[in-house]
């Protein structure tokens, strides 16, 4: 069985006279310490994804339709005191600002401690060895010192490893990372990646690592979806989708990364504008920027379908397939 | 021609219709009632000349006689004189008609004062910061640690020793728009400048000044019009205050003259008839600046809620 | 005469410091240590000693990680900060210690773009204001009908619809946004651009479609570009040459291609490292102990010291100068001097 299963998965936002639809039928699988991405730009619902994952969706946000199974309990009906017996406990959540997720007037040993407290039936003292023991996993230097640190006394990175810590305090089953690293720097980025992955591989743990970074998302995970305006229009092992992407929008996206590109030559750039929720066009949601529409494009919304290696949701799949292999064979 | 300004003029209707201001509007029932009750105060008070059935500043319309004639609705009244009479003779329905029209010009002609005063000192505090800053702001705290009434008091008692009570009477309307103005600008000066501050660091004042644009350009032309929300919310409430100040001056016989009563100034005459029975001539303009200063506060709050930037963004 | 004046430098920075003070009033130096007061001034050091050359028509990137003093260097090249120390000069012209009046002839020469959209346009002004405005300040003599003509000409260089121009920022999303404030910097005809991280706050799909704008007006209009970013795909993309900076120090200033295949410096080797890379083969990512270090009280010596793992004595004591490297690149360390790197 998979640790986490979401079917037909709908999100609606509440607005002034009508409701608008943020995520569209949204299906997929975890399996056990499986690591998945979630990639998108802004506007693309991962970051709602996420929040409905764990049922945080505050008003006017509301799950519509659909099911959030974890280890085969559905979520998405639970009430907020079930709820609070899963999230931290059994699943945690990684926000992208660490400094809006600690509480900057107790200390990291206060905050850890209450937590484990909450959740286990621990003495103060077991419940600070086990913080010690935790922030020595994530490579924090004199971890007995920190617990009496507030957090404004820390640096960006290492502020993020205690989120990581704290995250892991009750060795949870999933982990779901929200841009954890778009706050940092460079080289802390590619630090606290690293150690993500590690403690992910030696815990067991699953991972949801939501990201607009396609580098981070080939390094971190094994399969990948790829999020347009409310829809999955892409799924499959990471590697697939990274080397040989099926979607046109998937393609676009992976080409205008000044990588792909000779120095100096135009970038391969994909035109307009992501559609706002309100204006979502009908048919193919990538339809208006899409070099490969054609007439049922605009009016048929296509539905995920098996192609080489990947789920695409594509009406053209076989058409782009094609010109694509005869313009490398030319 | 006209068809387009036409259509271009009905999209900023609608637009103004549909934005976040006017919904919120239309969705809270205590704010539409408050404007509904401020304009029907405002209105009356502005025609008065025209609706007033007679001019209490006309000596020749007031008898003597007819003083102190109780309400329609109490035994013993007059017909003709529908919240009856004061102690002059005066129909208190047309003189409560002339007094809130009194009331409400001092009242926003104080606060444009004020604004002026405030909004200026405040954004050259705010922008050029420095010394200039230090100095502008102690200044303003020292105009806070008196009271506005204070201030008042002393000011208008030395004018109108000092000029007599004739000339004082005559001018005493630009004397408490002055006062009153002059009181109260460090509550401007002090919110402009703290909005400022947090403007000034924002990129479009660097892309201004790196176009080569004056300081009083980018103060006037790019900080002030966003500076505006709190200058709304804060001119609310300095309206009602303006008003609650000028009737307590009125009625400490400091402000407007019998002659030419405001709000304050006829509770203050009626005073010394309420225990002789004639409650009304207080009673019924005090009731009447209660629901002015009370509506303006409650729209106050309502803008405040809806501009604040927390809570409609967040 | 002409030709004498471009073929210097057209922008050049000469040993510029700038230090933020930040304990300001008399009160605030005030502290306690050991138990006795003390007067103690404390200063940020954003910008120490930098000295850097851009030539006409090239591409300068400045890389380097937040509080490396890379924007600090953006506003003092732009006038919105006046030095502590050192020298600009401006097509030979000295601009640091210029006033704002005798400033604003340069203003039509150089402009800036800055990173976030959502605040570098007024809000309270529509697209037409917002365009219309430098034009007339800089062109006092221009007709209301050349005006208009201008703000539309630019507009459709950056591929905003002239018919949009009643809008208002917020109807925009942040890639529009972030066109309408470079047509804003275009309106006054610039030769001379410093971009402040101008497409970090946007979406992938968007950032492609800013920097090939970007490319765009560099051929058409003859640009010269400083470069402000974190990204190094971006730098490898669009830069001609590099300047990398740490704590407030270039360590590295190389021709793109050079710095790229060979970095020499230490912190540019881990900084390459730790880019996330698409495909799979993930070189080795250099692991930097500990942190960038707050630049309030720098180090003596080199202020890479901390983090390096080539660091030695004299690497404590001495700050290192940049040297011309055999490639032409400027290294300052004492370890690629000495040539004491084993790779």
């Amino acid at each position: 069985m998979s640790l986490l299963s979401v079917r037909d998965l709908t999100v609606k936002f509440a607005m002034r006279d009508n409701t608008v639809t943020a995520l569209d039928n949204i299906s997929f699988d975890l399996a056990k310490g499986e690591r998945l991405g979630i990639v998108g730009e802004s506007g693309a619902g991962k970051s709602i994804t996420g929040f409905a994952l764990m049922n945080l969706l505050s008003r006017p946000g509301f799950i519509d339709n659909g099911k959030i199974l974890f280890e085969g309990e559905d979520i998405a009906n639970m009430s907020d005191a079930q709820m609070r017996g899963i999230r931290g406990n059994r699943m945690a959540m990684i926000f992208q600002d660490p400094m809006v997720t600690l509480n900057p007037v107790l200390t990291i040993g206060q905050q850890m401690v209450e937590t484990l407290m909450a959740h286990r039936k621990l003495s103060k003292a077991e419940a600070e060895q086990i913080a010690v023991v935790k922030l020595r996993e994530v490579y924090i230097p004199s971890p007995e010192e920190r617990l009496a640190q507030y957090p404004h006394e820390l640096s960006g990175g290492m502020r993020q490893r205690i989120i990581i810590a704290m995250a892991l305090l009750l060795d949870p089953e999933l982990i779901i990372a929200d841009e954890p690293t778009t706050a940092l720097d460079v080289t802390i980025q590619a630090d606290i990646m690293e150690l993500l992955l590690e403690l992910c591989q030696s815990n067991k743990v699953g991972l949801i690592l939501i990201t607009h970074d396609l580098g981070v998302v080939s390094q971190m995970t094994e399969r990948t979806l790829v999020m347009y305006a409310g829809k999955i229009i892409e799924a499959g092992r990471t590697r697939e989708i990274i080397n040989d992407p099926q979607h046109p929008y998937t393609q676009g996206l992976i080409n205008a990364l000044p990588q792909q590109t000779k120095p100096g030559m135009r970038l391969k750039q994909i035109p307009g504008n992501m559609p706002s929720l309100t204006a979502i066009p009908a048919g193919c949601p990538f339809s208006p920027r899409c070099e490969y529409v054609r007439d049922h494009c605009r009016t048929t919304r296509p539905e995920p379908v098996q192609y080489a290696h990947v789920e695409v949701a594509c009406h053209e799949v076989n058409r782009l397939h094609r010109e694509n292999s005869e313009e490398q064979s030319a | 021609m006209s068809m387009t300004t036409n259509a271009a003029e009905a999209s900023r209707w609608s637009r103004i219709w549909d934005s976040n201001m006017a919904y919120s509007f239309r969705r809270n029932p205590v704010a539409v009632v408050s404007l509904a009750i401020f304009a029907f105060i405002t209105v009356m008070s502005l025609l008065a000349p025209l609706i007033a059935p007679f001019d209490p500043y006309d000596p020749a319309q007031i008898d003597i006689m007819n003083s102190e004639y109780p309400p329609v609705w109490v035994d013993g009244s007059d017909p003709q004189f529908m919240f009856g009479t004061d102690d002059q003779g005066r129909d208190l329905w047309s003189t409560i008609l002339y007094g809130t029209r009194l009331s409400l010009l001092i009242g926003l002609c104080a606060v444009a004062l004020q604004a002026f005063l405030g909004i200026s000192i405040g954004l050259i505090a705010g922008y050029v910061g420095g010394r200039l800053d230090s100095l502008l702001m102690r200044m303003a705290d020292i105009q806070l640690s008196f009271s506005t009434l204070m201030v008042a008091i002393i000011f208008l008692a030395v004018t109108q020793a000092m000029f007599g009570s004739e000339t004082f009477n005559q001018y005493a309307v630009y004397f408490l728009i002055a006062v009153i103005g002059v009181a109260e600008w460090p509550q401007y000066a002090r919110t402009v400048r703290a909005t400022v501050l947090a403007e000034k660091k924002k990129e479009y004042v660097d892309s201004a000044r790196v176009l080569g644009f004056g300081p009083l350009r980018i103060m006037v032309r790019h900080i002030l019009p966003n500076s505006l929300s709190p200058i709304f919310v804060i001119s609310t409430v300095q309206v009602a205050n303006a008003i609650i100040s000028e009737a307590s001056l009125s009625f400490l016989g400091l402000g407007m003259p019998p002659s030419q009563p405001s709000l304050g100034s006829l509770i203050s005459s009626g005073f010394d008839y309420i225990f002789s029975g004639s409650w009304w001539i207080t009673a019924i303009p005090g009731v009447v600046l209660v629901v002015l200063v009370l509506v303006i506060n409650l729209l106050g709050d309502w803008m405040r809620d809806v501009l604040n930037p927390k809570l409609y963004k967040g | 005469m002409k030709d004498a004046m471009s073929d210097g430098p057209l922008l050049e920075l000469k040993q510029v410091e700038k230090r933020f003070d930040l304990d300001q009033g008399f009160l605030e130096t005030i502290k306690m240590r050991n138990g006795k007061v003390i007067r103690e001034k404390r200063s940020v050091h954003a910008v120490n000693n930098v000295s850097l050359k851009v030539d006409r028509g090239e591409a300068l990137c400045v890389v380097g990680e937040s509080g490396c003093g890379k924007s600090t260097v953006a506003r003092l090249i732009a006038g919105l900060l006046k030095p502590n120390a050192g020298e600009i000069h401006y097509d030979g012209t000295r601009i640091d210690n210029q006033s704002r009046r005798s400033m604003i002839p340069l203003r039509k020469k150089m402009q800036m773009i800055f990173q976030n959209p959502y605040a570098s346009l007024n809000s309270r002004m529509n697209i037409q204001q917002a365009l219309e405005e430098p034009v007339r300040y800089h062109n006092p003599g221009f007709s209301r009908g050349e005006v208009r003509d201008k703000v539309a000409e630019v507009m459709r260089s950056v591929g905003v619809d002239p018919s949009w121009s009643a809008r208002y920022p917020h109807e925009f999303s942040g890639g529009q946004r972030q066109r309408i404030a470079i047509a804003r910097a275009l309106t006054v005809d610039p030769e001379f651009i410093i971009a402040d991280e101008p497409i970090s706050a946007l979406d992938v799909s968007i950032q492609a479609q800013v920097l090939n704008l970007m490319l765009e007006a560099k051929d058409q209009r003859g640009l010269t570009y400083l470069f402000i970013t974190h990204d190094l795909s971006v730098v490898q993309h669009f830069g001609t040459r590099v300047a990398v900076l740490y704590l407030g120090s270039v360590c590295e200033l190389a021709d793109t291609a050079t710095l790229f295949e060979n970095p020499k410096h230490p912190y540019t080797r881990a900084l390459l490292s730790a880019v996330p890379q698409l495909k799979d083969d993930r070189p080795n990512h250099i692991r930097l102990r500990g942190e960038i270090p707050t630049p309030i009280n720098l180090p003596q010596g080199c202020p890479f010291q901390s983090r390096c793992a080539y660091a030695n004595d004299r690497c404590l004591a001495e700050q290192p100068r940049p040297v011309q490297q055999p490639d032409g690149s400027m290294v300052a360390c004492h370890a690629v001097e000495e040539d004491r790197m084993v790779d």
